[in-house]
């Protein structure tokens, strides 16, 4: 991909710089523990704008924690310890000047099932922007629309937005989700999981859906699917027991790795 | 990440393990087969052994049957294993390399069919001498190259990218002692084009073996050397090894 930097490799086998390309988030030195138990130890990494960044790793590698410390989701939990820094597009997201509410608009996030609320197509994507109040109904309804064509689902429900969302296939509720999630106009989208509970033409949906979306936002994208990871994003980073091993351009990552870790691991080797 | 000879033999799937080493004793049998029939062509030239050089021409027809067995196994693995970083590597590097292996064939053959008009003919042994002697370098070079790829050798595979200019300038000095051979006396014509063409095979399978070296080089670096000049390569860092 000619438009990609050439990333400039720190010591420690990750990468911390980005020569050409803007960052969106950026993380310093995050150590996160639930409790006594590290989920997280010293991750230092940036998320480009406008570009698909998937975490890989084994099963509680931390890579579910670290997508979730971006949209601040562990502040429900009051025994996480948190040490470091997140930045989005500049800002402190635990600065006092920063509102949950307000950067989980920003940060929106789908989770691995579809979680669409008991309610019609149409209220489900509207929930958001009622919530946030001061549109009238034709303005609604345009904003339905432009979230539900920006999720690819439009086509597939605009003769039945007042049918409940339980109707929809699988595939279907979850770009609902997404839709949901983009009607309220974030910067990033955070995805866990996004296409694991779905059959492989869903999961090809939602992937197109991903490549799509990255024109008008950065998105984050955690996945136990490595071909999924190489299908979709723009950059890897691979993480194992709660530290970042590398992180790179996806082209070389699945090609070339650099350390025996990585390739190890998206080679299906005993380490 | 560099590789070494055990590292397609460690994934979790035992079967994958197999299938990988089944690629690589495949091109490793392809790669003896076709070594013999360049020596064999050769030989056959240089013995006056007609009923040699007609069995190499039979034979090609076994090399090219290798070829399809290889690229057709090469595209289960890719199918069915969807392989990253070296396990893609060398998926890539054996269809390639029996490509080259399979050109190789192409050019013994074509030896074995000057020799059987040159034995007919029988028109004396002008430019043997060089036939000889850049036959031997090019055997060695297509067996270097063999044992660079089974063993994962870059620094055999780097000497190999280099010795290729050497035939190339021991195939232009043959060919200008010959054109002398031609102006001198116009009947050897017929027969020293004949020896040209025995020399230009030569020559390519010379190529050839350089492909097959550059291979090595990027199945166990990932670094595409194609097309770029050998003075030009980073040796330190295609021979090193990285973590």
């Amino acid at each position: 991909m000619s438009d990609l930097m050439p990333p400039a490799m720190a010591p420690s086998g990750t990468i911390l710089a980005f020569k050409r390309e803007a960052s969106c988030l950026e993380i310093e030195g995050l150590c996160l523990a639930y409790g006594d138990k590290t989920a997280l130890r010293d991750v230092t990494l940036r998320v480009p704008r406008h570009r698909v960044t998937a975490f890989i790793g084994p099963s509680g590698c931390g890579k579910s924690t670290l997508l979730r410390a971006l949209n601040r989701l562990h502040d429900l939990n009051e025994d996480v310890v948190r040490q470091g820094r997140i930045r989005l597009e500049g800002s402190d997201i635990h600065g006092p000047e920063m509102d949950v509410a307000q950067l989980r608009r920003r940060v929106g996030m789908v989770f691995q099932a579809p979680n669409p609320f008991p309610m019609s197509i149409y209220d489900n994507v509207a929930f958001g922007l009622r919530l946030q109040g001061g549109l009238r109904k034709r303005q609604l309804d345009d904003a339905v629309e432009e979230a539900l064509t920006a999720a690819a689902l439009w086509e597939e429900v605009k003769d039945r937005l007042r049918a409940s969302a339980w109707t929809l296939s699988g595939g279907q509720q979850q770009r609902l989700v997404i839709a949901r999630t983009l009607a309220v106009g974030p910067e990033v989208l955070l995805l866990d999981e996004p296409a694991s509970a779905l059959d492989p033409i869903s999961t090809l949906k939602i992937e197109e859906l991903i490549r799509n979306l990255k024109a008008s936002l950065t998105l984050v994208l955690v996945t136990h699917n490595m071909q999924q990871a190489a299908r979709v994003s723009d950059y890897t980073a691979f993480l194992q027991q709660g530290e970042l091993v590398e992180y790179g351009p996806t082209d070389s990552l699945f090609t070339n790795p650099r350390l025996a870790r990585t390739e190890n691991y998206i080679t299906g080797r005993m380490a | 990440m560099d590789i070494t000879s055990e590292s397609h033999s460690q994934h979790i799937s035992r079967q994958f393990n197999h299938e990988l080493e089944e690629l690589k004793t495949h091109l490793m049998a392809m790669g003896g087969l076709v070594e013999k029939q360049v020596q064999d062509a050769v030989g056959a030239l240089l013995e006056s052994d007609s009923h040699l050089a007609e069995r190499v021409v039979e034979n090609d027809r076994a090399v090219n049957d290798m070829q399809i067995k290889i690229d057709e196994e090469c595209t289960q693995v890719l199918a069915r294993r969807q392989p990253t970083a070296s396990d893609l590597r060398l998926v890539l590097a054996v269809i390639r390399a029996a490509s080259d292996l399979e050109r190789i064939g192409d050019e013994a053959s074509k030896i074995a069919r000057n020799a059987i008009e040159l034995i007919s003919a029988d028109t004396g042994h002008r430019g043997f001498v060089e036939v000889r002697m850049i036959s031997e370098h090019v055997r060695r070079m297509v067996r270097d190259a063999l044992t660079s790829f089974a063993r994962l050798d870059t620094e055999l595979a780097l000497k190999l990218v280099h010795e290729d200019d050497e035939v190339d300038s021991e195939y232009g000095s043959a060919m200008r002692s010959l054109m002398t051979f031609m102006m001198e006396d116009a009947r050897s014509i017929s027969s020293v084009l004949s020896v040209m063409w025995i020399l230009r095979a030569l020559e390519r399978i010379g190529d050839h073996a350089n492909n097959l070296a550059e291979y090595v080089v990027y199945l166990v670096k990932g670094l595409d050397i194609r097309h770029t000049d050998p003075d030009d390569l980073d040796e330190q860092s295609i021979v090193t090894r990285k973590r």
